[in-house]
């Protein structure tokens, strides 16, 4: 092991006086002191900062514009463009999830319904919004491409049980996605 | 007997003691702006329960109050380990010194009603800066016990650093001040704060010149006051343990230092302490160097003047001007706090012991010739001129020779 000797930098009179570093500490806090006070903090704009220093002052403020593309918020079942359920209930999600959030109840589609084409569609679908820890691993493992991350990130509750998200609350959240999906493939 | 027990609760519990959570809220919210955060700005009166539209927040004014009651709410937990009657009394041994010294401190100008004269200080000791020294470094006992009462490692070591701290430093304290207090040859804190109301601040001499006292000699005096200034500013941060010398409780290396055992209001009395030393180090400074109360000649005597019927109010004014001064420099220990990073335990004691001491050494015969100059002869002037030269290059080459040449660091290496 090669060994390294390291020589401690060598010091002038003015630097071991230490004053003159000193007062250039202060003029740096009271630098900062002074643009935050008048809202001149570097980054207050993109942040949109609430007039103090750099924060975003949360209530007033939020994040919601800001949030970047590839932010994880709150998982959610989203439905095509003419309102069909894209999950096939295959379950693929709810084995995957590492803190096993999701509860999958799968049910056939009676054959008189308008969209009896495929075979399953999930009965009740629950995700634990209390385990969920926003992995994306759901997402990723959809071979239906019906589990998406949203960005709601304020996902608040008064009971366990409000925290909990069914199907109609999951669908809710989703919304519409528009592009092309197995399941409803004419053509398969 | 009646007026002396108005003075000491009025003055400590109205004037002081609300300072303390200022000084506490201040620390917060400009510590904040400095790091380009916010701070404390919310807690105030909830009108949003009451149904009204907005909450009030008065800046979050009121948040050292909603700290304080979470202190008093919080668990008052005794470990079982601890040495139960020292354990107790630490925290008291605390505050109560700080409390203590602020009774020879003048609040303002003397107020009367219906001619009967009041001095704005409790006491008007003749021996104001020594009481002062002697009775503020008894807070280090409160500090020590606790680390040794607390039987565990942190806060052992934090009461043995401040232990060593205290004796470095109340040294250059104490002679820091002599040439300040040769010069006004007085050791009434009340009649220092007067003379300078008439004969300009120590550091700032710019009214009141007359034959008796004439400009140049105080702006001769200047050299050895600013040095005086600078040691008894910085031995007062060591005393009340605040940031570039906070070693007895520095959250990064001894957990809390001494009061790592203590909680709820056991804790918030060390806290208290700490401000209420930091007030009254404050306080102490604007005295001796900052004109204490005085905002110039004019200012005073027209407070002087004012009255309403019998009652001579003018002193209370004194009193908002030194109350402006002593959060002004509070303001400044905060700004100290949050540039200059913690000193090395040895580079501490270096500090107290190699540097300041000497400087303060020198600086005592320093003022001394100065103040003794318009009565000396030149040549005798000359003489001492160089003799003072020959001492600090006697102590700077002491210094120098006596610091051993650096060794590699090798750790627990065996060296070669």
């Amino acid at each position: 092991m090669a060994v390294i000797k390291l020589q401690r930098p060598k010091l002038n009179a003015g630097e071991k006086i230490y004053f003159g570093a000193l007062i250039k500490g202060f003029f740096l806090t009271m630098k900062h002191a002074v643009a935050s006070l008048r809202n001149k903090t570097r980054g207050a704009k993109d942040m949109e900062s609430s007039g103090l220093g750099i924060t975003m002052q949360y209530p007033e403020q939020k994040w919601d514009e800001h949030l970047p593309e590839h932010y994880r918020g709150a998982p959610a079942l989203v439905t095509d463009e003419q309102g069909r359920e894209r999950c096939v209930s295959c379950q693929l999600c709810e084995f995957i999830c590492p803190p096993k959030a999701i509860k999958i109840k799968p049910s056939e589609i009676p054959a008189d319904d308008k969209w009896a084409k495929v075979e399953k569609r999930p009965l009740e679908f629950d995700i634990d919004m209390i385990r969920c820890i926003y992995c994306g691993m759901c997402e990723e493992v959809c071979p239906e491409q019906a589990i998406y991350l949203r960005k709601d990130y304020a996902i608040t509750g008064l009971a366990r049980k409000d925290m909990v998200h069914n199907k109609k609350k999951l669908y809710e959240i989703g919304g519409v996605r528009v592009g092309l999906v197995n399941k409803w493939n004419e053509l398969k | 007997m009646l007026l002396i027990l108005a003075k000491v609760i009025i003055l400590t519990f109205v004037v002081v003691l609300p300072l303390v959570p200022i000084s506490v809220y201040f620390e917060r919210r400009f510590s904040a702006i400095i790091q380009d955060r916010v701070g404390p700005n919310r807690v105030g009166m909830p009108l949003t329960l009451l149904g009204m539209k907005k909450d009030f927040s008065f800046f979050g004014l009121v948040q050292p109050m909603a700290d304080g009651v979470k202190l008093f709410l919080k668990e008052d937990f005794t470990p079982a380990h601890v040495r139960k009657a020292f354990y107790w009394l630490a925290p008291a041994l605390t505050v109560v010194p700080a409390l203590i010294t602020l009774a020879v401190i003048p609040f303002g100008s003397d107020i009367s009603i219906a001619g009967q004269k009041i001095s704005l200080a409790i006491a008007d000791l003749d021996v104001g800066p020594l009481f002062i020294f002697s009775i503020a470094s008894l807070s280090v006992y409160g500090i020590t016990l606790a680390g040794w009462s607390s039987n565990s490692k942190f806060p052992f070591i934090g009461g043995v650093r401040s232990t060593a701290q205290m004796i470095s430093y109340e040294i250059c304290l104490g002679l820091s001040v002599v040439p300040v207090l040769m010069y006004f040859g007085d050791l009434n804190l009340g009649k220092i704060v007067q003379y300078q109301s008439q004969h300009g601040w120590l550091l700032l001499p710019l009214w009141g010149h007359d034959a008796a006292h004439p400009l140049q000699e105080k702006l001769l005096f200047l050299i050895p006051a600013f040095i005086s200034f600078l040691i008894f500013t910085i031995s007062i941060f060591a005393e009340t343990n605040r940031m570039p010398f906070d070693l007895p409780e520095c959250e990064t290396e001894l957990v809390g230092g001494y009061h790592t055992e203590y909680s709820s209001m056991k804790f918030a009395m060390f806290f208290m302490g700490e401000y209420a030393a930091m007030v009254v180090g404050s306080a102490l400074i604007i005295t001796l160097f900052l004109g204490g109360w005085s905002l110039g000649p004019w200012f005073d005597q027209w407070a002087a003047g004012l009255a309403i019927g019998s009652f001579k109010i003018g002193g209370f004014l004194n009193l908002g001007v030194f109350l402006a001064k002593l959060i002004g420099f509070i303001l400044f220990f905060i700004l100290v706090r949050w540039t200059v990073p913690r000193f090395r335990y040895d580079q501490l004691m270096k500090l107290g012991w190699v540097i300041f001491f000497e400087a303060a050494l020198v600086n005592v015969f320093l003022g001394a010739l100065v103040i003794a100059a318009p009565t000396l002869s030149a040549a005798v002037i000359g003489i001492g001129a160089v003799l003072l030269l020959v001492l600090c290059a006697a102590v700077i080459w002491v210094a120098k020779v006596s610091e051993a040449p650096a060794k590699r660091n090798s750790g627990l290496l065996l060296q070669d």
